[in-house]
């Protein structure tokens, strides 16, 4: 009874100490790791960006993979300037205002109902689920003003996980001048070769659609004799990563098609 | 009561949290593939449990034993967020290529176990020799597995040539099983026959005897 009227009395195991200790133990941390968050989180949001735009000036060539200032000294914000960027709809193909390019996030867009359309199974090759409705492009024009590249994001699904990269098209909207990937989960060494620089550069230089206009690139195991009309939409698959290989041959076909930028690329061609 | 000196020292070679207590294993095959992201991998594992250990022994006095392990993981948690909210600011690149491994620091057997094991009932002071010496012996055999996958795997060291691949024009075929994590458990268990050779003290007793198979006559 002593015990129980002296409140001073320290009980280490007693209800009062484990809700003390509980509670006191969650404010603490939970300050501590929110203060954290908070403070770095400028500069996280800094690097995000700074990744973003190297990504962009890497599939575009105009950066090496393991530099941040390209063969003229110049830094990445400064070689990026050059870039128009512009929101388009991927429905109409046409510009669009309707979000803002600087806070715009494609990928989370594509993820709410009201941003996006639902995709079947029979046109979901590259196995998004969802297609957002606005897109960004990203447009590097000529001291003329005629097209030079054009950088569009694009994303699908590989083995393990979705590959998220950018295609980088020359401005007679027909010719590859890169594409790279900045965040996929293939296995390193078989279908994270995607990141090899070798690989990469058998892409400058093929052909995206055929007579038709259709989405004609395919990743092969063994390459059209040279000069066919086969052989400029080819690209050499990755050995050891089929499923990773047919990813990439999907996702490049899915956003180049209808359902994809193709609205865009063909207005942009009409225009241009 | 074991010196300072000997807190420190023995889970290096003698209790080596891998090697000896065979904990820890899962990171220590997932981010080897690089000596790179092992590095920041096992300076982030020394921060959290030296952190850890510290934390928990100061508190040890004021917990409750019945949500002391609650109490340990939030501590712990806390520490992992904390220095992956760091590395996203300060080092993006091998942030990205950790990507999960940090998180899942708080789901590391030997930062947990220090705390429940050695924090729990000795002061900050040894607690953080304690924490710092098990991690060192974490980082070895990291550093160690590191230095077989990556060459051997990759050709390089540290991004830098050692062997220069076919893929390249060298002559070096790469070995691709050694950029896969089943490599990581060949390597672990070399080492650990290896400090088992030379220290046969730690080889342990067997808990079981297989029996003979029975005679027929026997059965009957």
């Amino acid at each position: 009874m002593a015990e129980v009227n002296n409140p001073r009395k320290f009980d280490k195991e007693g209800l009062g100490n484990v809700l003390l200790v509980a509670v006191s133990v969650c404010l603490v941390c939970s300050i501590v790791v929110s203060s954290a968050a908070v403070m770095l989180k400028p500069q996280q949001q800094i690097n995000q960006e700074l990744d973003r735009k190297q990504n962009i000036l890497r599939a575009a060539g105009m950066l090496s993979a393991d530099s941040i200032f390209d063969s003229e000294g110049r830094g990445v914000d400064e070689i990026f300037k050059r870039f128009d960027v512009r929101a388009v709809n991927l429905e109409t193909g046409e510009y669009t205002d309707s979000v803002d390019v600087e806070s715009y996030d494609q990928t989370k867009a594509s993820r709410v109902s009201a941003t996006s359309r639902d995709l079947t199974t029979s046109e979901d090759i590259a196995t998004l689920g969802r297609r957002e409705h606005v897109a960004l492009v990203y447009m590097l024009t000529t001291e003329k003003g005629a097209l030079d590249k054009l950088v569009l994001p694009v994303r699908g699904y590989g083995l393990w996980g979705t590959l998220f990269g950018y295609l980088a098209i020359e401005g007679d909207l027909q010719t590859v001048a890169g594409l790279a990937f900045y965040t996929h989960k293939e296995t390193p060494g078989l279908g994270g070769e995607v990141d090899n620089p070798n690989w990469k550069a058998l892409w400058p230089g093929v052909s995206l659609f055929d007579e038709s206009g259709s989405p004609a690139v395919r990743l092969v195991k063994t390459r059209s004799p040279g000069g066919s009309a086969a052989a400029a939409h080819e690209v050499d698959a990755l050995s050891g990563a089929t499923m990773t290989s047919r990813g990439v041959e999907n996702l490049v076909r899915f956003w180049t098609s209808e359902l994809g930028y193709g609205p865009f690329l063909s207005k942009l061609q009409a225009g241009a | 009561m074991q010196t300072p000196k000997e807190v420190l020292i023995d889970p290096i070679f003698n209790n080596n949290p891998i090697a000896l207590q065979v904990l820890g294993v899962c990171s220590a095959l997932a981010v080897t593939v690089n000596m790179s992201t092992t590095l920041v991998m096992c300076a982030a594992v020394t921060f959290v449990t030296t952190m850890s250990n510290v934390l928990v022994s100061t508190v040890r006095n004021r917990v409750p034993s019945s949500i002391r392990i609650i109490v340990q993981m939030t501590l712990i948690a806390s520490l992992v967020i904390v220095v992956d909210q760091i590395l996203r600011a300060v080092a993006y690149d091998i942030s990205k290529s950790l990507s999960v491994f940090v998180g899942l620091i708080i789901t590391n057997c030997i930062v947990m176990g220090r705390a429940e094991a050695f924090a729990m009932q000795n002061g900050p002071w040894l607690s953080a020799l304690d924490g710092f010496g098990n991690a060192l012996g974490y980082s070895v055999i990291l550093i160690a597995v590191a230095l077989v996958r990556e060459p051997l795997g990759s050709g390089t060291l540290l991004g830098y040539e050692i062997l220069p691949r076919v893929a390249d024009g060298g002559f070096y075929y790469t070995n691709g099983l050694m950029l896969l994590a089943p490599s990581a458990f060949f390597i672990i268990g070399l080492f650990i026959w290896g400090i088992r050779s030379w220290k046969p003290e730690q080889v342990e007793e067997p808990t079981y005897e297989i029996a003979p198979n029975m005679q027929y006559k026997e059965a009957m």
